[in-house]
């Protein structure tokens, strides 16, 4: 069987009981607020469909394509999901997948699994959905490149939050584990924007009642495109600052006060020595920066054009 | 491909696997909360929750060495650890020059970064055990008896359930690329990494299609012979006496486990 254990899924053991609680706790009101949606709206139809669109995503992951020396980009599935479905029924699902995954093959641990939902569940649907859904009334070519720049960003963002909170419960270095979990999950990334364009492309072809621009809207209000953005905005300026100057995250954190409630060892503020084992810091950051302004000045003109448009 | 192709559970009469899966579903979680519990470098504790470990090894007749033989899936992971040697906080062991860099493990780092390993080692091994004595369904009823949502565990029942069908849809559609990618000797098949990507993202698509209207005719099916909802067990998962000793035992054992680690 093809299953490789995506590098997202942190294991028992690797966080503080604090984060790794938190976490449940944000993930579980999220589900429930998501089982009651759901319910609402498809009513008893909700089980088969979000079990067997749960087995669709699992089943997706086992499509790989070779990239190059024996690498091969697959697929994670977030912000298709969230597209496709609609949020909230993308937070289930991908929370039944995870479930399955941390469960049965260990790929991913039980006390933080609350923690893996949220990275690669929920984050993945409020960035996916809610750039997708600024965009839902536009043409194919429009709506199509937002959906695989949100499913870079959700990726990206997943992984940086992962890199957060193992820096939080003091099992990583900021300064090491955001540039080297940021460097890989670019590329990881881009696998999965090409492969949820394209999916979405077919889908398109094949079933446009899917995807038009009332069933988005239906699906998720319009808070959901202010949680996406603002979301969006906050992974992207937050990672070239947290690869760039960890001292300055850290420093803030320390102000906050969140050292203390997430770590067992406070890490002082950072003596001059680091360890750069990937030479990629500063070209992330610096693809990281680029994106991050090409993203802020397109929103800005989509956002002016839906404005004079209602006016 | 068969419907338990995906199940991990090993098929044996033991005392473990006739626990009630709510016991082991309560037992596995403690254990882990337990050693998540327990401080950095409390390396006595460390060895009771391996001992508690291997009894259950033991008790489950998989063999002693069974959930070790599979506890390096997680090993990838400790990665992420590595940073934490070289954490400023402790006294300094040693100190490497390397391409201009200087390279610093502390006693504090390394007493970190071990306790974290061990910690993800002896966790891993009993979220094993519990899928290896316990059939996937069970599992998902004692979540169910724990309170878990309804529509959540049902969900997860379905996501079981049709995983091999459409896990033989995607083997289908693997070999339909394979049938149609033909490589003369001496030249690579297939187009760019562009061109392969698109076709993975077609046959991503396609399986959405097929797995979507297959979901709706599964729905009627369903209602056709009066699906109200939810699914329903014949196992009446009733915990006896025994279930509740064996609960009992094992979590004095986390106790002990506790005690040993706070107490210096």
């Amino acid at each position: 069987m093809v299953y490789a254990p995506a590098p997202l899924h942190i294991p028992d053991g690797f966080l503080n009981l604090v984060i790794a609680l938190i976490f449940w706790g944000l993930a579980a009101s999220m589900i429930a607020a998501a089982l009651s949606k759901t319910n609402k709206s498809l009513g008893e139809k909700q089980v088969p469909l979000m079990g067997v669109m749960a087995a669709f995503i699992f089943a997706a992951q086992m499509l790989n394509f070779p990239v190059a020396g024996g690498t091969s980009g697959h697929f994670l599935g977030g912000a298709l999901a969230a597209i496709v479905l609609g949020p909230w029924a993308g937070i289930l699902v991908m929370t039944a997948v995870i479930a399955v995954q941390g469960l049965l093959f260990q790929d991913g641990g039980l006390l933080v699994m609350g923690a893996n939902i949220f990275n690669m569940g929920i984050l993945t649907a409020v960035i996916g959905f809610g750039l997708y859904r600024t965009v839902s009334g536009r043409g194919k070519a429009t709506r199509l490149a937002v959906a695989g720049f949100a499913a870079w960003l959700s990726t990206v963002a997943s992984a940086l939050l992962a890199s957060l909170q193992l820096w939080l419960s003091g099992t990583s270095r900021l300064e090491i584990v955001v540039p080297a979990m940021l460097g890989v999950h670019l590329l990881i990334g881009a696998g999965e924007a090409i492969v949820t364009v394209l999916a979405l492309a077919f889908i398109e072809q094949t079933r446009p009642d899917l995807l038009n621009a009332e069933k988005t809207a239906s699906s998720g209000g319009r808070g959901w495109i202010y949680t996406g953005i603002a979301v969006s905005l906050l992974a992207v300026f937050l990672s070239p600052l947290a690869s760039a100057s960890p001292d300055g995250l850290e420093r803030v954190a320390g102000d906050m006060g969140f050292l203390h409630l997430g770590q067992s060892a406070p890490y002082k503020i950072l003596p001059d020595y680091t360890i750069p084992i990937l030479g990629g810091t500063a070209l992330s950051t610096i693809i990281a920066g680029a994106v991050g302004a090409l993203v802020v000045l397109g929103l800005v003109v989509l956002v002016g054009r839906s404005l004079r448009k209602t006016r | 491909m068969h419907i338990h192709a995906f199940d991990r559970y090993h098929a044996h009469e033991s005392p473990i696997h006739h626990l009630d899966p709510r016991v082991k579903v309560v037992v596995t979680v403690a254990f882990i909360l337990s050693n998540a519990l327990l401080p950095d470098g409390s390396w006595l504790a460390f060895l009771v929750a391996w001992l508690v470990l291997l009894l259950a090894n033991d008790q489950s007749r998989l063999g002693l060495g069974y959930t070790f033989k599979r506890s390096f899936v997680a090993l990838p992971f400790a990665l992420a650890a590595v940073s934490a040697i070289f954490s400023p906080l402790g006294r300094p062991l040693a100190e490497w020059h390397f391409l201009g860099l200087s390279i610093i493990p502390t006693d504090f780092g390394l007493l970190r970064f071990f306790s974290i390993l061990a910690r993800s080692w002896l966790s891993v091994q009993m979220a094993i055990l519990l899928v290896a004595t316990t059939q996937f369904p069970d599992l998902i009823h004692a979540f169910e008896h724990l309170r878990v949502p309804r529509s959540l565990t049902t969900i997860v029942a379905f996501l079981y359930r049709y995983l091999f069908v459409l896990t033989d849809e995607v083997y289908r559609l693997l070999r339909a690329r394979q049938a149609r990618s033909a490589a003369a000797p001496g030249r690579r098949s297939g187009g760019s990494v562009v061109w392969r990507a698109r076709v993975t993202g077609s046959m991503a698509g396609q399986l959405f299609l097929r797995s979507y209207e297959r979901s709706d005719r599964i729905y009627n099916a369903m209602l056709s012979r009066g699906y109200t909802g939810h699914l329903r067990t014949l196992n009446p998962h009733v915990m006896s006496r025994r279930d509740w000793l064996a609960l009992g035992l094992a979590l004095s054992s986390l106790l002990l486990t506790q005690l040993v680690g706070w107490i210096r």
